[in-house]
């Protein structure tokens, strides 16, 4: 299981704009790298990122190589109600990896 | 008889031009990726940030802010932003699909950047309008290519 952090604030006024951050670990390869015999090595990204809100998708990301390794994405989103946010992340090889954090409306 | 400095001048040579081959996207294929993406509408430069280093020591984690003056409302809305490089391997680098549960256009990220080159960011706005923003960047340690 890759490591991912997520940042959510805890508690929000209704409303409010909340800034979500997310770090994960994946190396990003990109594929134009040769290794040192000079084979290629094969490209292995993370090729899409959804955030969801009680179910409702938010923001979304399409990743390519140009993305650094351990791909930060940093968003609003508009506080709105109490729920979960859920993050995924899926990518080359079957790479998949889901994280939630919640955050209670005031 | 060869000498050992012609060997050697002839052996980085054709190591180079062995890994020197995809290095770049052309400039048709970034123009081609913008037009998949807007459809042959007109792309107004303004109302997009693009906010990166002029100057950039690692190519292989550049700090990337991108912001669209929008009010981020269900009419006026900021619906995708898309960053593009025509120094990479590959002209598209990035693309965030946003909408009026954002409250604000403002993205954070970290890129790679192989080459010094002037990077572009487009964004779509729910009238269907194109905008963009476009930063010359140099760069010193470049990403994507290199084998380390």
């Amino acid at each position: 299981m890759a490591r991912a952090i997520v940042q959510v604030p805890a508690q929000a006024k209704r409303g409010e704009i909340i800034e979500i951050k997310t770090l994960i670990g994946h190396t990003m390869e990109t594929g134009f790298r040769h290794n040192d015999r000079g084979e290629l090595i094969p490209r292995d990204i993370i090729r899409l990122f959804v955030c969801t809100y009680n179910g409702v998708e938010v923001f979304r990301a399409e990743l390519h190589p140009a993305v650094s390794a351990n791909p930060l994405l940093i968003f609003p989103t508009v506080a709105t109600e109490s729920g979960t946010l859920e993050f995924r992340w899926t990518g080359d090889n079957g790479f998949s990896a889901v994280r939630s954090a919640k955050v209670e409306v005031s | 008889m060869i000498s050992r400095r012609a060997f050697l001048a002839a052996a980085g040579g054709a190591a180079l031009a062995a890994a020197g081959a995809p290095a770049r996207a052309t400039q048709a294929a970034v123009d081609e990726a913008v037009r998949a993406l807007t459809g042959g509408a007109e792309v107004r430069k303004g109302r997009v940030k693009l906010d990166v280093p002029p100057l950039i020591d690692n190519g292989n984690a550049v700090a990337a802010v991108v912001s669209v003056d929008s009010p981020m409302t269900e009419a006026d809305h900021v619906r995708s932003i898309h960053l593009f490089a025509p120094g990479n391997p590959l002209p598209v680098m990035l693309g965030v699909f946003l909408g009026p549960r954002a409250g604000r256009a403002r993205i954070t990220t970290r890129l790679r950047v192989a080459d010094s080159q002037t990077l572009s960011a487009i964004a779509q706005l729910s009238d269907g309008s194109f905008w963009s923003d476009s930063v010359s960047v140099v760069v010193t340690i470049a990403a994507c290519t290199e084998d380390r």
